[in-house]
């Protein structure tokens, strides 16, 4: 569905293809992503889904189509550009293990400072304080590990956000969690997007969860039917 | 309740005279085994129904040599198939029960060769909404606001599910469907 303001759009995916070996995994996917705006992106498993994702964010290269951020074509750019990009411009929250099982709570949300050159005491001051703002600040010292499915989620939220990207990528970030974790996880995840102005991509099979998004995308056999943005 | 139902028998038979004229009787039979699910409709019914689709020039009558009603052959006029392409296209309100609705439109958009997948897309889109008016709901509101709103949440959820199990199962439903 074309939209009439097709050219205000943060991130696209334009009529992408994507096999792995003999499986289609896109087949002319195509997407916008505004500035600001919570995207639910649903459909059945199997579907491309996640395969949609890693090519909006740069982790995959489509065979081919583009993927725009900004205006600049992902593909064109060098990898070490391309990284470059993903750290500062993009956060990440999965499902599992994307926390440093090593290091502290506080320690994992202040990593993508430090590694953006951020002094340590900096850094884990605006660890702190996000950690809060997702309310939990109760866990900032212990290790990953030693926290519940939900506060790892809301820590991991907080990783994504403390560098304020502009697009946060969520592949199920509430998937392991029950409903009454998940709905606090997403309450306060939406709440803090729309505070930095983040757009987030979300990827979820809960209506639930999908109903903290401003709009929905759903991807059936590769290809994207998407419900029209309206401002 | 009673107008939703009457009013979806109206447009089922409608839809199902799309994909073919049909006298009363076949017509009964025909909805009955795919829509009765045990409870067929009465003559009546169908003859009443028939009558007002007449009136408001949705179907026409084709004559046959005989009287009585059930000599009449009913077909389907261009007015009817717009309105059968309407009421198929706007989604359906939320409430209770709304699955029974749900499934006549999906079999008839399969019989008359419509995009099933597409009307159930346009309902999941208007479940959402929903959904998503009740979540911001519950956002401000109180513990009573929250467990109210918590319960329809997950009433519609089921619904969602209902509509992804379904688009699943289009190709299926569609062979069994088709004369
Ligand atoms: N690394 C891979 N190697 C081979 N095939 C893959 C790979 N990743 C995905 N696929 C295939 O591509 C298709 C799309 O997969 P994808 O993971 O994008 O689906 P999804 O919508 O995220 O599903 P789910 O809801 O189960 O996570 C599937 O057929 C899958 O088997
Ligand atoms: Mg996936």
């Amino acid at each position: 569905m074309a939209s009439p303001m097709a050219d205000d759009a943060l991130l696209t995916a334009e009529d992408l293809h994507l096999s792995f070996g003999p499986t289609p995994a896109l087949s002319s996917a195509s997407l916008r992503v505004h500035a600001g705006e919570v995207l639910a992106l649903m459909g059945p498993s199997g579907s491309g889904k996640s395969t949609l994702l890693h090519c909006l964010a740069g982790i995959l290269s489509p065979d081919s189509g583009r993927v725009r951020f900004d205006g600049h074509d992902l593909s064109a750019m060098s990898d070490a550009r391309r990284s470059a990009l993903r750290r500062t411009e993009f956060g990440f929250v999965f499902q599992f293990g994307q926390l440093v099982p090593e290091l502290s709570c506080l320690e994992n949300v202040a990593l993508p400072l430090r590694l953006a050159g951020v002094g340590r005491r900096q850094a884990q001051r605006s660890a702190a304080e996000w950690l809060d703002r997702l309310e939990v600040a109760d866990v900032a010292g212990k290790r990953p590990g030693q926290a519940s499915g939900g506060q790892g989620q809301r820590v991991a939220v907080a990783r994504a956000l403390v560098t304020r990207p502009r697009v946060i990528f969520a592949d199920e970030p509430t998937g392991a969690l029950d409903s009454l974790n998940g709905e606090r996880v997403m309450r306060l995840f939406t709440a803090a997007a729309q505070q930095t102005g983040a757009a987030v991509v979300l990827v979820t099979h809960e209506a639930r969860v999908a109903a903290y998004s401003d709009r929905e995308a759903v991807v059936r056999d590769g290809r994207v039917r998407e419900q029209e943005y309206v401002r | 309740m009673c107008i939703v139902i009457g009013m979806s028998v109206g447009f089922a038979l409608l839809g199902l005279l799309e994909s073919g004229p049909r006298h009363g009787y076949d017509l009964k039979r025909f909805y009955d085994e795919r829509f009765g699910h045990g409870r067929a409709l009465h003559y009546g019914q169908v003859y009443s129904t028939l009558a007002r689709l007449l009136k408001n020039g949705l179907v026409e009558v084709e004559s046959e040599p005989g009287d009585g009603p059930e000599r009449k052959r009913y077909a389907i006029t261009s007015a009817g198939v717009t309105d059968v392409a309407g009421w198929l296209a706007q989604p359906e309100k939320p409430e209770p029960y709304l699955q029974s609705t749900l499934y006549t439109k999906v079999v008839l958009a399969l019989l008359t060769g419509r995009d099933a997948a597409d009307l159930l897309d346009g309902q999941r889109a208007e479940h959402l909404r929903l959904m998503r008016e009740l979540t911001r709901r519950k956002s401000d509101g109180d513990l009573a606001d929250q467990l109210i709103c918590d319960h329809a949440l997950f009433h519609l959820e089921a619904d969602l599910r209902w509509l992804e199990l379904t688009a699943a199962r289009l190709d299926q439903l569609a062979d069994q469907v088709r004369p």
